[in-house]
């Protein structure tokens, strides 16, 4: 690995890279975000392990969304670096579709592509990343007959057989999606358009089309905050679910209650920082940061 | 005096149609101005396609020099008249003896209308909404992958309707054409054909081509319709 001297960032003025911990799932370091002027995040250093469940919290414009899209590198850090799995987000020779692959996000709006049905929309991408895969291992196959037609009989490779067709990996998508549909009891909807469905139906297929990656970690980015205040209760309660299984998930949320409920960790931003972190108990239960105690008398 | 004019002129309009040394002024006619209709078109959605592309990439470094070209490219072309640039095409450009006039005018043609395809379909694209993208990209498909599975298919259904628009009114420009020189094009066989020598009247002549120009308009209209209708279909259910 000739690493390290050449290593090409998304920016220039990068701060060195300090050796991250292998422990951690995400570590930022130095993370700092500005749009022009305007410096949403300030120096932000943090880790997120497995199994974590970290509620996000601040007031609004704090830079809570910027933080959740510089996890992912939706949003360029301006300054920092971001690790996922070890791996630098902000190097520019890390394949950055390949490691979002492994993280699933969920938007406020839902985003759910409009031109295609239910079922497409939870398939489209783990389709499309198993035929790139096998494309991968057929030029493989390819270049070892390739050179087994210039070695002696004894000294041929082992070539191995592919395991898997185009039509296998489009029924195993599918049959998937329809496990996840039939989960959140929305399998009648698996061939309607989106523009059919209620924000709520919108929301929870856009957690299972996360889901459907089988990410390590999952971002949302207030999942409810779009919704009638009947539907909010669903959502929360598949996003529950989630994190009662184990999944590790960073939500950026207004509902305090459910982050006390479900957080192991809240973080409180402020000011492009994070002003005060600890479990639900410590920041609900005894706040010490003047800008976090005031929030909190605003919102609770 | 006017039932006069109008007999006559219906007389000369079945002569256009029944004598070879007109009907074939008039088919000449039509297959060069379909010619270099079609030809300008195909070069024009090719160029505001890839013209679009590059107009739509972030600004990064690598895209400073050619997003700026083609600013340049899209502002001077519609910010100058058609005749204009037709005549600096085949005047400065391709003064060529024996260069022929019809390939000058697809050139200049085409290039003219890939600058309003590249804004249509640029508009197109910018009309879907960034949280498509950010949805594709999160899930970890390319850019390229994004944009031509789920962007340009949204905005398909924008884009066609203007670009339909563009097309007709170029090949009602191409009527220029002559004006740079001898080219058999529908408006040139009309003036042809009235000549003083020939028909000597422009009436009839020019009757028939403005109905080949409708009808032309009319095929491509009925054509735009029915993709829109498709496009739609697919959507919703
Ligand atoms: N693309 C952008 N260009 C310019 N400014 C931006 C951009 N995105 C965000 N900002 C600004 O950055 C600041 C932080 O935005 P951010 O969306 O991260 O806040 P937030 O904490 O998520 O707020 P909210 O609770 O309202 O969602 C805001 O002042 C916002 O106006
Ligand atoms: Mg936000």
């Amino acid at each position: 690995m000739k690493r390290n001297k050449d290593e090409k960032f998304l920016k220039t003025e990068k701060t060195p890279v300090e050796p991250f911990d292998p422990s951690a799932l995400i570590e930022v370091q130095h993370l700092t975000k500005s749009f022009g002027e305007l410096k949403v995040l300030d120096d932000i250093s943090e880790k997120i392990f497995h199994g974590e469940k970290i509620a996000v919290i601040g007031p609004s414009g704090s830079g809570k969304s910027t933080f959740l899209r510089c996890l992912n590198v939706l949003e360029d850090p301006t300054d920092g670096h971001v690790f996922f799995e070890g791996n630098n987000l902000c190097n520019l020779k890390v394949d950055i579709n390949v490691q979002r692959r492994r993280m699933g996000m969920v938007f406020q709006q839902f985003n759910l592509f409009n031109n295609m049905t239910v079922l497409k929309n939870i398939t489209l991408a783990p389709i499309h990343v198993g035929l790139l895969e096998l494309k991968k291992s057929k030029r493989k196959i390819f270049a070892l007959k390739l050179k087994n037609l210039f070695k002696s009989k004894a000294n041929k490779l082992p070539v191995p057989t592919l395991q898997t067709s185009a039509k296998k990996i489009k029924q195993d998508a599918e049959a998937n999606a329809m496990r996840l549909l039939n989960r959140i009891g929305l399998a009648d909807k698996a061939n309607v358009y989106p523009s059919t469905l209620s924000g709520g139906q919108k929301q929870r297929i856009a957690i299972v089309r996360a889901l459907a990656m089988n990410p390590k970690v999952m971002l949302f980015d207030e999942p409810t905050s779009a919704l009638d205040p009947e539907m909010v209760g669903e959502v929360l309660s598949l996003i529950k679910e989630l994190a009662d299984e184990g999944m590790t998930m960073v939500i950026v949320t207004h509902e305090m209650a459910f982050a006390r409920e479900v957080a192991t960790r809240v973080l409180f931003m402020d000011g492009g920082k994070i002003q005060e972190q600890g479990t639900p108990e410590q920041i609900f239960g005894s706040p010490t940061n003047a800008r976090l105690k005031e929030f909190l008398s605003k919102v609770l | 005096m006017y039932t006069q004019i109008a007999a006559n002129t219906f007389e000369q309009i079945i002569t256009i149609f029944s004598k070879p040394e007109y009907s074939n002024y008039l088919w000449l006619g039509l297959g060069t101005t379909l010619y270099i209709s079609v030809c300008a078109a195909l070069l024009g959605i090719l160029l505001g396609t890839l013209v679009a592309m590059i107009k739509i990439q972030p600004d990064s470094k690598v895209w400073v020099a050619p997003k700026f070209i083609c600013g340049i490219y899209t502002t001077v072309i519609r910010g100058t008249p058609m005749a204009l640039q037709l005549f600096i095409m085949a005047f400065v450009i391709f003064a060529i003896r024996g260069f022929p006039l019809e390939i000058t005018a697809i050139l200049a043609f085409g290039i003219n209308s890939g600058a309003y395809v590249s804004e249509n379909i640029r508009a197109g694209i910018l009309s879907i909404d960034k949280g498509q993208t950010e949805a594709g990209r999160a899930l970890g498909l390319s850019s390229g992958y994004t944009l031509f599975r789920i962007i340009i298919p949204q905005g398909m259904k924008n884009v066609i309707p203007a670009i339909g628009n563009e097309l007709i009114a170029l090949i009602k420009e191409t009527s220029i054409v002559s004006m740079a020189g001898t080219v058999f094009d529908l408006t040139y066989v009309a003036k042809v054909m009235g000549a003083p020598n020939e028909l000597a009247t422009y009436l009839a002549p020019m009757l028939v081509v403005a109905v080949f120009y409708l009808i032309i308009v009319y095929a491509l209209t009925l054509v735009i319709k029915l993709i829109e209708r498709r496009l739609r279909k697919s959507e919703k259910k």
